[in-house]
């Protein structure tokens, strides 16, 4: 008899099954955005700006973008693709009925909600470093670290799910939260011309130490605040992972 | 051989008890029926017994394993055809049945082999590879059944299987059950249509607000609460407080529905026919299982 711990891999493996049905249009969706975003402002708004921290403005944000759309592919993941598969197509309550239980699913698709990020700044940063916006080969760690991102914001949207009475209430999460965060992490101007309690406060959005971590990765230039990135990280991801858990239970065991 | 065993089962929802108090035995290789109206607490039993829902009371054994502390060990020999369609509809038939597998951790090979069996048995071969909204009601339904033999339970769970299907559907559906329990396949099947219990059912229980209000086989059933003879009476305009009188005078008991009357145990003989045929249409008839299940659930129509 195996143990019970691979159990939430067959609900990714259920995920990545359906990836494979539609992984061309998908690939292309996930990168057209960052790419269009990354192009328009880049060379748009920074004909503009000249450079800032002496890098030229597209480089500037090249690496930030890396983690604003390893946010949203997680965030979409575990709001609209969980609650579809939880209300509308009743997926877990028929996984359930065989020897996956509640908590494998959840932690299924937090998993795959990781998974997700991953791709999706693998293949920004593929195109980055084409356009010569990476200068060190450190870079490969936004990798790894986009999945413990897509780990901490996969958590997130779960709980938000996990209280979603219907698909219109995302809205609210989305311009609550995802997109105030998007612009609020230092993706696209440096934090230090705010004032002090603003800088303060984009600590509280998980977005930011992400944000720092990958534009430090990109340049290879390591400083010490970055561990302290790194640990507000793994905090929030811990937190959010068991509330996570927790909230979801609720709503699925009755 | 019993293989599941309820014993005051207990189960609520906030302010709605829905098993109030369950006992109930079913043995190894059994056709077991679950009879009740909506809201009966047919479908909260089967969820307990696939241990999705924990129960607030009571114990239920599942091959003398306990369903609150061996969840896993107990779904592995077990499987559910739920009521509600959710196949997933993001992958083929195939890929619902060989993810399925992946759930039970069958080899690929042997998922593959299996799939291609169950979806011949259940006649579904021919879409292997048709994506699930292209298939009509009827096919979503068997391979609902495709899918929960996947696994080659001992113990399947059918929560109302024919509910919708045009009677060819139904016939091929019971055939396939019938097959099933040939192979020793034990079945529990909850089902609002009385001639599929009174056909496939070895025993039955009909449920009524949580609780069990009848127990046996379908005709010693029938027999014990209705007797061999019913007369079925349907009351002309203005003539029921003539009716009512002479059922009365004559000791009867009966059961009104609508305008309906339903005298237990009673033959042509216990009339003067050429007056009764001026009080309503008389058919009489051998009674039902559905007689029973009117008579014992109540006229009222629930929601």
């Amino acid at each position: 008899m195996m143990g019970a711990i691979h159990y939430p891999f067959r609900v990714w493996q259920r995920n990545l099954s359906v990836f494979f049905r539609v992984w061309k249009p998908e690939l292309a969706f996930s990168l057209a955005e960052p790419v269009f975003v990354l192009v328009v402002m880049g060379l748009g708004l920074g004909s503009l700006i000249g450079s800032i921290e002496g890098k030229s403005y597209i480089q500037f944000i090249g690496p930030g973008i890396i983690a604003g759309y390893a946010m949203y592919s997680s965030a979409a993941e575990c709001t609209y693709g969980s609650f579809t598969r939880m209300k509308i197509q009743k997926t877990y309550d028929a996984i359930i009925a065989t020897p996956v239980n509640v908590q494998d699913v959840i932690i299924g698709e937090i998993l795959w909600g990781a998974t997700r990020s991953m791709i999706t700044s693998g293949m920004v940063l593929a195109v980055i470093s084409v356009l010569g916006m990476v200068s060190s080969p450190w870079a490969l760690l936004i990798i790894p670290l986009s999945f413990l991102a897509g780990l901490m914001f996969s958590s997130i949207s779960l709980l938000y799910t996990s209280i979603a009475p219907s698909y219109y209430t995302f809205n609210y999460f989305y311009t609550v939260f995802i997109t105030p965060m998007y612009f609020f992490s230092g993706i696209f101007f440096p934090l230090t011309n705010f004032p002090r309690i603003v800088q303060d406060l984009s600590w509280l959005a998980p977005l930011t130490p992400v944000a720092k971590l990958t534009r430090a990765m990109a340049g290879g230039r390591w400083s010490d605040d970055l561990f302290l990135s790194l640990a507000v990280i793994v905090v929030v991801t811990g937190i959010f992972f068991f509330l996570a858990l927790k909230s979801m239970k609720r709503r699925l065991v009755k | 051989m019993i293989i599941i065993k309820a014993s005051k089962l207990v189960k609520k929802y906030k302010d709605v008890v829905a098993l109030d108090g369950v006992d109930m035995e079913i043995a190894e290789g059994e056709c077991f029926g679950l009879l009740g109206p909506n809201g009966a607490g047919k479908t909260t039993f089967i969820r307990i017994v696939m241990s999705m829902s924990p129960l607030n009371g009571g114990q239920l054994l599942v091959a003398g394993k306990d369903v609150s502390k061996n969840g896993r060990e107990i779904k592995r020999m077990m499987s559910l055809a739920p009521q509600v369609d959710n196949l997933d509809p993001d992958l083929t038939v195939l890929q619902n049945l060989l993810t399925y597998a992946r759930y039970y951790d069958i080899p690929r090979a042997e998922a593959r082999k299996r799939a291609a069996e169950n979806l011949a048995f259940m006649n579904l071969q021919e879409k292997l590879h048709a994506n699930i909204d292209e298939l009509s009601g009827g096919m979503k339904r068997r391979l609902i059944i495709a899918r929960a033999l996947i696994n080659e339970p001992k113990i399947i769970l059918l929560d109302e299987p024919t509910t919708g299907l045009d009677p060819q559907t139904r016939h091929l559906v019971w055939q396939k059950l019938k097959l099933l329990r040939e192979k020793g396949v034990t079945q529990i099947l909850s089902t609002q249509n009385m001639e599929e219990a009174a056909r496939l059912c070895d025993r039955l229980v009909i449920m009524n607000e949580g609780r069990i209000v009848a127990e046996g086989r379908p005709l010693d059933l029938i027999h014990r609460h209705m007797g061999k003879q019913l007369t079925e009476i349907a009351v002309f305009p203005g003539k029921k407080e003539e009716l009512l009188a002479l059922l009365q005078a004559k000791g009867l008991s009966w059961q009104q529905i609508e305008n309906s009357f339903r005298v237990f145990d009673s033959r042509p003989q216990d009339f003067d026919t050429g007056y009764l045929l001026t009080l309503g249409d008389v058919s009489f008839r051998a009674p039902t299982l559905e007689d029973v299940f009117l008579k014992l659930t109540g006229r009222t129509l629930l929601e």
